[in-house]
């Protein structure tokens, strides 16, 4: 936190006009308690402005990703952005390992967006998605500690005037061998950051790690636990005014007119400021907001502010006729083939027994649990953006769209994120943001979504409908597998080009790549897109697939009369990998134990943004029918891991984020609108709720590794699905669980 | 209307409808911004802070009813994290993208107060924040370490 050099920083002082509406009196100034900080507070490894410096003065860059300091300490910089995962601690760990510096000194701050745009792209990839941060970053980045470390040794070689292949680095500690003299980085840093060297060094392989793979505390706690880290909701600036807005509920709709006078005399108005959109389907749609010098006084003047709409042609729109259609679709139509292999249509009839169902998911919102929102400061050619994104990049490109200034000139100020998920990268937020500052005259808003507006106006999880039919044969194995699945694109939403030829490949994850060993497939896809924007959530197209694939290939196995795990085990023969994750899911949860009535244990597998996971659910269903979700085991295999602790909060994130979904998660859709509000009638899991989790690693090594910040969601609500087949012998086959009657 | 509210044992005068949550005074009234909006419904446990040591959903509690009442924020417990409470979540590593954090341990504080030696089902009945990053398992051995802190000090005392 530095506590000690928060109060000169202009960002953060609140000064008597940020009280400009006569509010505040004895106003209170944040970090005026500093001096009485003990000084160990000053050890903390990340601003709680995480875009600034933890340590402002006198460090070297040594390369773009990191800086030394004369005392040792070494600032990483983090091109990804901390919504949870743990970037902030899994990346600098990647650097750090090459680079051979001391832990205890390593810091770590956000990379400017700004900066890599200006310098063709220096920090490389910095979207956060895809679970990608370590499983494409990591390569460059152990590149830039490596190369680090060489300009090091020969920074001191030099001085030394001896070959630096006679020289050793550790814990930020130059040595000659021959001598035993010693340089410390922060002595050297300054020249090792002029060297260039004849040849890139060679990157270590995973058998020479002493970092990567050991659990390492995350730097970010301690900001968590006092309230200091900043989100994007918590800008305080200077003249500061508070805005938040009504999006039009429908897309399509237009403001067709408001009357600011009806508000006009509450306290603290300032303005109204009108979105004209001309519709795209991502960038600012129709809509009004309200300025005004609280977000309080903005809200309630917002809520009394009279509206007519223009609803458009989408206003008919409802949940229940898409579902009809979607019905009539996978029942009637022939979709696009995305995957066809021997013959599955004809030799079905080959079958001892056709077994066939019908699932269905429906759309999902994010949720975070900050709701959406963005600081916005638009000066003659600069504009100044504070909010946590998944996208710096996109934000500073929208922002120079919204405003008309040169993207150079626009600088984001990534925060805290409050939840990501998928949800902080559509970028409503920054175009809002300042289509509202640009009226302001140079003073900075800060735009806050209500929890009704961040529900109601998301980019939703697709919604999926899935026909299966499969031919056993008369051993009970699969003969033909048939897959006939509708529902909206994402990349429709996104990339249109991309889906020109009817497949959406991100939907198709999991259907049309299924690992199972069956000599006839083939899997259909019927683009459907609605009104309802949709987008990348967590697990984007797996999270509604294998929920459906895992269920129906357990219905498979109890149709043929065989154990669930068996069954995998001999489609899965040929991959090693799988059956060993496979293996040690099913034996940590001590599988095929004897339970006690209306008690089961369900599995599922999937392989997700290249980590193969495995989950058993054990489950118990009272004769009321009340579901209790006991444990959940997950086995995973990601080849390689930095921070296994890392590993182990994710698969408890993406349990709960998966079993929120599947028992109570649901948008629907009445008159063009949708439907839910809040936490209220968008229901998540609770303390009570969360089943013990068990983390076990199935590590097969290898050259690719795969990411965790999302793959052990998608087998979660089949596991769970299978566990209740297990203990009621009723088959659940729509997601959310909680309109399944369980009981006896 | 104008009034006066101590909040970490500091008085401030306020001038507000009266009406206006309590949230929003702490964090655009006072700058307070540890205690965060989620879902101002009393649904998520965002907003939790202690009025006369009880916890309380600030989101609809209107400001002017905790008039003379001792008001504590996330910014009341130590800055430097050497609460047992903060002591024990850093111990268990529990926050992820920490948003929810600050009015989980306000609830934990609560909760240990009440019940210095909670059982699971006390976290489960009086633990009812969400998270949506799922810290729920790391959060209950949090409150069962800080719980055995506060036992080995009063044992101490005794």
């Amino acid at each position: 936190m530095s506590i000690k050099s928060k109060i000169t920083r202009r960002h953060f002082i609140v000064t008597s006009t940020a009280a400009s509406g006569g509010l505040v009196i004895g106003f209170y100034l944040p970090g005026a308690e500093a001096s009485t900080l003990p000084s160990d507070q000053e050890d903390l490894k990340i601003n709680n402005q995480p875009w600034m410096s933890p340590t402002e003065t006198g460090g070297a860059e040594v390369n773009a990703w990191l800086v030394i300091f004369p005392d040792d300490t070494v600032t990483i910089r983090v091109a990804q952005s901390e919504m949870g995962e743990g970037v902030f601690t899994a990346m600098p760990m990647i650097v750090a390992e090459e680079l051979h510096c001391d832990w205890n000194k390593v810091q770590a701050e956000y990379a400017s967006a700004n900066r890599s745009i200006r310098e063709g792209g220096v920090y490389k990839r910095m979207a956060t998605n895809g679970s990608g941060a370590v499983r494409r970053s990591r390569r460059y980045l152990q590149q830039a500690g490596a190369s680090a470390r060489e300009r090091l040794i020969q920074a001191a070689a030099d001085r030394w005037q001896v070959p630096a292949t006679t020289c050793t680095a550790k814990d930020s500690i130059v040595t000659h061998t021959a001598t035993g003299k010693t340089l410390r980085y922060g002595e050297i840093a300054h020249e090792a950051s002029t060297i260039q060297l004849p040849e890139e060094p060679t990157i270590k392989t995973p058998e020479q790690f002493t970092l990567l793979g050991t659990s390492m505390a995350r730097l970010d706690t301690p900001l968590k636990v006092n309230g200091s880290a900043t989100f994007g909701i918590d800008i305080r600036l200077p003249d500061m005014l508070y805005a938040t807005s009504k999006t039009s509920p429908i897309v399509g709709a237009k403001v067709k007119s408001y009357n600011f006078n009806a508000i006009k005399n509450r306290p603290g108005i300032h303005s109204v400021v009108e979105f004209k959109s001309e519709n795209k389907t991502m960038g600012l749609r129709s809509g009004v907001a309200v300025v005004a010098d609280t977000f309080w006084r903005a809200k309630t003047a917002l809520e009394l502010l009279p509206i007519e709409w223009d609803y458009g042609a989408n206003s008919n729109a409802n949940s229940k006729e898409i579902a009809a259609q979607d019905l009539e679709a996978i029942n009637n139509k022939t979709g696009t083939v995305a995957l066809n292999e021997g013959n599955a249509l004809e030799n079905v009839n080959k079958a001892t027994k056709v077994v066939e169902a019908i699932y269905s998911a429906p759309h999902q919102a994010h949720a975070t649990m900050e709701p959406l929102g963005c600081t916005a400061q638009v000066t003659q050619n600069r504009v100044d953006l504070w909010l946590g994104t998944q996208d710096p990049e996109g934000a500073i490109h929208s922002g120079a769209e919204q405003s008309g200034v040169a993207p150079e000139n626009v600088h984001v100020n990534n925060c805290f994120l409050g939840g990501g998920f998928g949800g902080r990268g559509s970028r409503s937020e920054v175009n809002q943001a300042v289509a509202i500052a640009k009226t302001l005259g140079g003073r900075p808003v800060n735009l806050v979504w209500t929890r009704e507006e961040d529900i109601k106006n998301d980019y939703y999880n697709p919604s999926l409908v899935t026909r299966f039919q499969a031919g056993l044969g008369s051993d009970g194995m699969p003969l033909t597998w048939f897959s006939r699945s509708t529902g909206d694109s994402i990349l429709f939403w996104h990339r249109p080009k991309a889906v020109a030829n009817g497949i959406d490949p991100i939907i198709l994850r999991g259907l049309s790549d299924m690992p199972y060993q069956i000599s006839n497939k083939r899997v259909e896809y019927i683009m459907r897109n609605q009104h309802i924007p949709v987008s990348f959530w967590r697990a984007p197209g797996v999270c509604n697939s294998i929920f459906m694939i895992e269920s129906f290939i357990d219905e498979l196995a109890h149709t043929g009369n065989k154990d669930p795990v068996e069954f995998r085990g001999v489609l899965l023969e040929n991959n090693p990998n799988w059956l060993n994750v496979l293996n040690t899911a099913a034996d940590k949860a001590n599988w095929g134990q004897s339970l006690p009535p209306r008690t089961g244990q369900g599995i599922a597998i999937c392989v997700a943004f290249g980590t193969i996971v495995a989950q058993v659910a054990q489950v118990s269903v009272s004769r009321r029918g009340e579901l209790t979700v006991e444990k959940v085991v997950c086995a995973l295999d990601c080849g390689h891991v930095i921070n296994p602790l890392t590993v182990e909060m994710q698969v408890e994130s993406c349990v709960v984020y998966g079993l929120s979904a599947a028992l109570y998660g649901e948008i629907t859709v009445e008159n063009g609108a949708v439907v839910q509000k809040n936490f209220d009638d968008y229901p998540m899991l609770k303390m009570k709720n969360m089943p013990e989790v068990e983390t076990h690693l199935a590590l097969s090594g290898g050259t690719e590794w795969g990411g965790i910040g999302e793959a052990s969601l998608p087998s979660c609500a089949p596991a769970v699905a299978n566990a209740v087949f297990a203990a009621t012998g009723k088959r659940m086959r729509s997601m959310p669980f909680k309109h399944y009657d369980l009981s006896v | 209307m104008s009034f006066t509210l101590k909040v970490n044992g500091q008085s401030h005068t306020i001038n507000v409808e009266p009406e206006t949550p309590l949230l929003w005074v702490i964090r655009d009234s006072l700058g307070l911004t540890g205690t965060k909006y989620s879902c101002g419904i009393a649904e998520c446990g965002a907003c939790t802070l202690h009025v006369n040591g009880r916890p309380v959903r600030s989101c609809v509690t209107p400001a002017s009813t905790v008039i003379g009442k001792e008001i504590t924020t996330i910014e009341g417990l130590p800055p430097d994290t050497t609460h047992p409470v903060q002591q024990a979540w850093i111990a268990e590593d529990a926050p992820q993208c920490g948003y929810c954090q600050s009015g989980q341990i306000m609830a934990a504080v609560a909760l240990l107060a009440k019940h210095p030696n909670p059982s699971d089902a006390d976290i489960d009945r009086e633990m009812t924040n969400i998270c949506r990053c799922g810290t729920y398992t790391r959060m209950r051995r949090a409150i069962h370490r800080a719980a055995q802190t506060f036992t080995r000090r009063s044992a101490a005392q005794k």
